[in-house]
């Protein structure tokens, strides 16, 4: 029953990944005018020229002959090749990705920290004047616009105390030699103590921005599947048997509280990768958004494509991975 | 929500709309909070009607001779690195903001409500199409797809409208498509059923009016978040031509004099929270008013 349920859950994903990428393909025909004139920039370009990178995105094909040639390429593990930089997206992308990944988990670590005692507090005393500061704090951060909050932070921390970098990922006199891409393990693997401390506090102020934003929806709902929980039997019967309170708390509710505050979080990821974008640019830090951001004023369609492909299917998947997750872990499944 | 028509099962349509008007209105006077967010989302659009006769400069004017100035009482918001009076520009923000909201909103709740109450009823072939696009959609964060739609489709005000409602409307089509579902159990549907009215009448004259509530509730709840989208397209500057000033952009722009000038940010961003957090809090006031569990528990 359950396996047969993730199973369905894994194969259900398969159409949507193919569709989401029939719609990255169609997207490159939404531009006003021919693509290639338009990348290529439109004044003193021979016409040999359009026709042979026509020819290179077999843009001179039919249309489902396209199509099939685009599919094709993808199954292959190649996104194709941007004719504004002359190389492979797969590299471009690549470059990218690691410095991402570096700020969503910072994001997450923090977004948790801040959420899980701020809707634990809100729950212990629901209307409380602390449960109404959680909540109240939690629908201005919701009601909170990410890129105008990041700038707030410069404000406070880099033009008054002068204490945090505002842009880039580490500092430019800094060099540690690539293996991972990843710059915090890299620089670790250097045994750079200096490069690890400034890739910490470039990261420190993109993270906090989307973490302090991302936290405010995860307080609530922390605190509302916390409240739920303290009023089911379970709690009630091992507060009659005498469990000292904390343990009550964290041993029992909490943990079962989790279950439905780990979906929610999961079904945010969504708003993460949007944010990352945001926070990317205006913190210029070099992940995928901002290479999104950038390829988009170049002109650069062909990246555009494939990096909103990828942020889509890294989004399915996700929601997927979530679905498998609470398929496993939820008791009530073995009964349905 | 399924259960409101119960409590007036032969009040006509029209006075029950009514009646939920009014109680919407009653309840927010009655508590402060709501009556705050009430006249401060009241004052917003009367700031967006009224901002060519109140603003007092005009938007585009620059004034190289006060650039960058502080806040004064010439300037009471101060004035950005062209000169321009950020008081004005922020008013006349107000006027991309507030329209691309409520189309967006409108747009989507119109198309999504439609889409999901004829899926649920008609069932076949509208079902199936309706899954599947919102499957589809679903794939997509929402601020990546509007970036990405943007990026082909080129700035511009209805431009941005549509790669919005693009996907605003599957909130809708959920929302209506769960709530006609339930309802097409009732007696009241069997009832008119029975006595031979057509579907669409039934669609439009009996379920429609049961759950335009939980729409309303809903599209409040998506109406600021609207904004913050249409906000941050702009400060990435594919959403809102730069010749116009909206919010997003003057925050984009201020970021080059952030350190010293930071009126040209903080201003149109605060705008922008004040009026999404008054929109949010009178969502929120509304599901609880509206809610008929609260009134007959």
């Amino acid at each position: 029953m359950r396996l047969l349920r993730i199973l369905q859950r894994v194969l259900l994903a398969i159409p949507v990944a193919v569709g989401v990428a029939v719609l990255a393909f169609f997207s490159l025909h939404l531009l006003p005018g021919d693509p290639v004139q338009i990348m290529l920039g439109d004044t003193n370009t021979s016409a040999a020229l359009i026709r042979s990178v026509q020819h290179e995105l077999h843009l001179d094909q039919p249309l489902h002959v396209q199509l099939a040639l685009f599919l094709g390429q993808l199954a292959r593990g190649d996104l194709g090749t941007s004719i504004v930089q002359h190389r492979a997206v797969t590299a471009i992308i690549a470059e990218a990705l690691p410095a991402t990944i570096e700020l969503t988990v910072a994001t997450i670590v923090i977004a948790v920290l801040i959420a899980l005692p701020l809707g634990l507090a809100g729950a212990i005393h629901p209307g409380s004047w602390i449960d109404r500061t959680v909540l109240s704090i939690s629908l201005l951060g919701a009601s909170m616009p990410a890129f105008w909050f990041g700038l707030l932070l410069i404000l406070f921390f880099a033009v008054d105390a002068r204490a945090l970098p505002t842009s880039g990922q580490i500092d430019s006199a800094i060099g540690v030699p690539p293996v991972t891409g990843f710059l915090l393990v890299d620089s670790l693997l250097a045994h750079n103590g200096a490069a690890f401390l400034s890739v910490v506090r470039h990261l420190v102020m993109p993270a906090l921005t989307l973490g302090v934003v991302f936290a405010a929806v995860l307080a609530r709902t922390v605190r509302s599947s916390m409240v739920d929980v303290l009023h089911r039997q379970y709690v009630t019967t091992a507060r009659a048997k005498g469990v000292p309170e904390t343990a009550v708390v964290v041993k029992h509710a909490l943990r079962n509280a989790l279950i439905p505050a780990v979906t929610v979080a999961g079904l945010q990821v969504g708003e993460l990768l949007g944010g990352n974008m945001i926070v990317e640019t205006v913190f210029a830090w070099p992940g995928l958004g901002r290479l999104v951001v950038n390829s988009i004023f170049a002109k650069d369609y062909v990246v555009v494509q494939a990096a909103v492909m990828l942020y889509a299917i890294t989004y399915v998947a996700a929601n997927l991975v979530v679905d498998v997750a609470y398929t496993a872990l939820d008791p009530q499944m073995e009964l349905g | 929500m399924s259960t409101l028509h119960l409590l007036h099962p032969i009040r006509r349509h029209g006075v029950r709309a009514l009646s939920s008007m009014n109680r919407v209105s009653a309840g927010l006077a009655a508590e402060p909070v709501g009556f705050i967010a009430g006249v401060l989302v009241l004052a917003y659009v009367l700031g967006t009607l009224l901002a060519p006769l109140v603003a007092p400069y005009s938007p585009p004017a620059t004034d190289l001779a006060a650039r960058l100035a502080p806040p004064s009482r010439a300037h009471w918001f101060g004035t950005d690195a062209l000169g321009r009076d950020v008081l004005s520009r922020t008013m006349y923000g107000a006027r991309v903001s507030i329209p691309v909201g409520l189309l967006t909103v409108g747009i989507s709740a119109v198309a999504g409500t439609a889409l999901g109450m004829s899926g649920a009823y008609f069932r076949g072939g509208i079902d199936v199409v309706g899954a599947r696009l919102v499957e589809l959609l679903q794939a997509f964060p929402y601020l990546i797809f509007a970036i990405g739609m943007m990026a082909f489709l080129g700035p511009g005000f209805w431009n941005l409208i549509w790669a919005l409602a693009l996907k605003g409307w599957i909130e809708f089509y959920r929302l209506a498509r769960g709530e006609t579902l339930s309802q097409a159990k009732m007696e009241y549907v069997e009832a008119a059923h029975a006595i031979g009215y057509p579907s669409s009448w039934i669609l439009v004259s009996e379920i429609l009016p049961n759950i335009v509530n939980t729409v309303t509730v809903v599209a409040m709840l998506r109406l600021g978040y609207f904004m913050v989208l249409e906000a941050s397209l702009s400060f990435l500057g594919v959403g809102i031509p730069p010749s116009i000033p909206a919010w997003g952009s003057m925050i984009s722009d201020g970021r080059n004099v952030l350190f010293v000038a930071w009126w040209v940010s903080t201003i149109p961003g605060l705008a922008l929270l004040v009026l999404v957090l008054a929109i949010n809090l009178l969502g929120d006031r509304m599901r609880e008013i509206l809610n008929p569990r609260r009134r007959t528990g």
